[in-house]
């Protein structure tokens, strides 16, 4: 019982890792039918900026966890949404209208980019930092195994909800967030309504990678260390849980990521660590097979 | 009668003129050379077969796709070149061939979509506006658009396109696959529109009887060109329209 719940605790962590990088995934496949290989990696650039951001913090003397914390937060945001923007801007729009592969060949392209820029600006090898928060809470004791919730994971949960929560409100309740829904469904009627279609593409692409941002520095705080080809697994991990929860659909993203937390997790404490990517991916494929537009998705037929 | 009124027209408050239009849709000529032009208060109809070049006109005007020779100029501005979001900003609005409601939207945010661009200081009063003037829209509110029948969907799309408060209308076939008694409807209302709300009103029909009974002018467009104008009586009462437009000819 006391495993089964530190599982439990674990696997809430990544899942919610996962949910955040699966919102852009999914976001931008509503909106222009592309699947944005680059998107695990715009989370690797995110921990990047995390770790660079809470070197300088140390540099300049701020001590204090949550000040830091607040500061590389916006930092990696604002920086990794540049990025988003930037890729959106230079390797897909000029693709836009031409047959349905070449962004994604694109996509692959910006993903090897990155991969290859963090690695010659940063160094190939692995970049560990200390850790940020430390120690936890002790919530249950038996038989000499202790159930731990350490901090960090109680800020990624938090964080995560609290952003899901607001992102919602946002797609849900602004006008903004309209506008980006109306395009997702019908791009050439949200331009005869007056919505600039190329200014809310960029919109969506800015706040997946917001979220990825966020994701990669909760991702490099949990495990201390962030290399250059990070985003690769994480990235194929997130899209998996965005098809899983049925791709185009913000809950569904945010369910997958953390289903395909809780697969993982779990096979990896009870069965095997070497077969867990193996266990999520074959999840995937079963759900696939019987339910092929995921667990949340839309049915592609509509009444028009 | 051949040629497009287009020189009476010229001088009098000229709402939108079109000169000279010619779109393409990759290699294949949609449009060659139209003609027309709409004043201010008018209802203007554009009548023609399946294929003639009546949506693409429609869409022209809105810049989607873009005219590749000719002018639209819209209250004596040329627009032709305008991306279509700032076209539509201007005080155009659409009723597009059929219909394109959000279908996961409900009406209501149908209607915001509407009136994304205007003034937020009217929202109030428009609703109220399109919700008196299709009741069906109010008692369904909150229902998704995707669940409404053809002939509410089709009101939603005129309320919609009204939320803007357009000076000028743009109806692509508003009966299409509508009931008769509904299609009477949506042309009663398109009258009230033009008569009480001063809305310029350019409408695409295939429905030819119904389309030139309502308008002051209409056009006739055959492949991609106007072939003849006038008012809507006299081409209710031309021979050539008759036989190829009201008596079963080219439904």
């Amino acid at each position: 019982m006391e495993y089964f719940l530190q599982q439990l605790i674990n696997a809430l962590t990544l899942g919610a890792i996962y949910g955040l990088i699966a919102i852009g995934y999914t976001m931008v496949y509503g909106i222009i039918g592309m699947i944005n290989f680059a998107h695990g990696d715009i989370f690797m650039v995110g921990g990047f900026i995390a770790l660079i951001g809470f070197m300088i913090c140390s540099l300049l003397g701020i001590g204090w966890a949550p000040l830091a914390i607040v500061l590389v937060l916006l930092l990696a945001m604002a920086f990794t949404s540049v990025y988003g923007w930037a890729v959106e801007r230079l390797a897909y729009r000029p693709l836009r209208g031409s047959f349905r592969l070449a962004p994604l060949i694109s996509a692959i392209g910006v993903s090897i980019v990155l991969q290859n820029f963090v690695q010659l600006a940063q160094g190939a090898r692995p970049k560990p930092h200390a850790s940020v928060i430390t120690g936890s809470i002790k919530l249950h004791e038996a038989d000499g195994f202790a159930v731990n919730l350490s901090y960090i994971q109680i800020v990624i949960m938090v964080v995560t909800v609290a952003l899901m929560a607001g992102f919602t409100l946002l797609i849900n309740r602004t006008a903004l967030g309209r506008q980006q829904r109306a395009c997702e469904q019908d791009m050439k009627m949200a331009a005869l309504l007056g919505v600039d279609v190329n200014r809310t593409i960029s919109f969506t692409f800015v706040m997946g990678a917001a979220m990825a941002a966020v994701a990669g520095m909760m991702f490099m705080m949990y495990y201390g260390v962030v290399d250059f080809f990070v985003g690769f697994l994480a990235g194929i991990k997130a899209f998996t849980a965005a098809v899983l929860g049925g791709i185009g659909s913000l809950p569904g993203a945010m369910l997958g990521g953390l289903l395909i937390g809780l697969i993982e997790v779990f096979w990896a404490g009870y069965f095997s660590t070497e077969y867990k990517d193996v266990a999520a991916f074959s999840v995937l494929v079963l759900v696939l097979i019987f339910r092929p537009t995921g667990l949340l998705g839309k049915p592609e037929i509509e009444k028009v | 009668m051949a040629e497009p009124a287009l020189v009476e027209v010229r001088g009098v408050a000229t709402m939108l003129e079109v000169r000279g239009i010619e779109t393409f849709y990759g290699a294949i000529q949609a449009l060659h050379g139209v003609d027309l032009a709409v004043r201010r208060g008018e209802i203007v109809t554009l009548i023609g077969a399946n294929g003639a070049g009546k949506s693409t006109l429609l869409m022209t005007i809105c810049g989607a796709p873009q005219a590749r020779r000719g002018a639209v100029l819209f209250e004596g501005n040329d627009i032709t070149r305008l991306p279509t979001h700032e076209i539509m900003r201007r005080g155009i609005a659409q009723v597009p061939e059929g219909r394109r409601i959000f279908a996961r939207m409900s009406v209501f945010e149908n209607l915001q979509m509407g009136a994304a661009f205007a003034d937020p200081a009217h929202f109030a009063a428009d609703l109220e506006r399109v919700y008196t003037l299709f009741p069906r829209l109010k008692e369904r509110h909150q229902q998704r658009g995707g669940t409404l029948s053809g002939g509410e969907q089709q009101m939603l799309a005129i309320g919609r396109a009204l939320m803007s408060r357009p000076r000028l209308l743009l109806l692509d076939e508003p009966s299409l696959g509508l009931a008769p008694l509904i299609v009477r409807q949506i042309f009663e209302t398109i009258r009230a529109i033009a008569r009480d709300e001063g809305v310029t009103i350019f409408l695409v029909e295939q429905n030819a009887f119904h389309a030139l009974r309502l308008a002051d002018r209409g056009y006739v467009l055959v492949n991609g060109r106007v072939k003849m104008a006038g008012s809507g009586a006299e081409l209710l009462a031309n021979p050539e329209v008759r036989a190829a437009y009201l008596e079963g000819g080219a439904h």
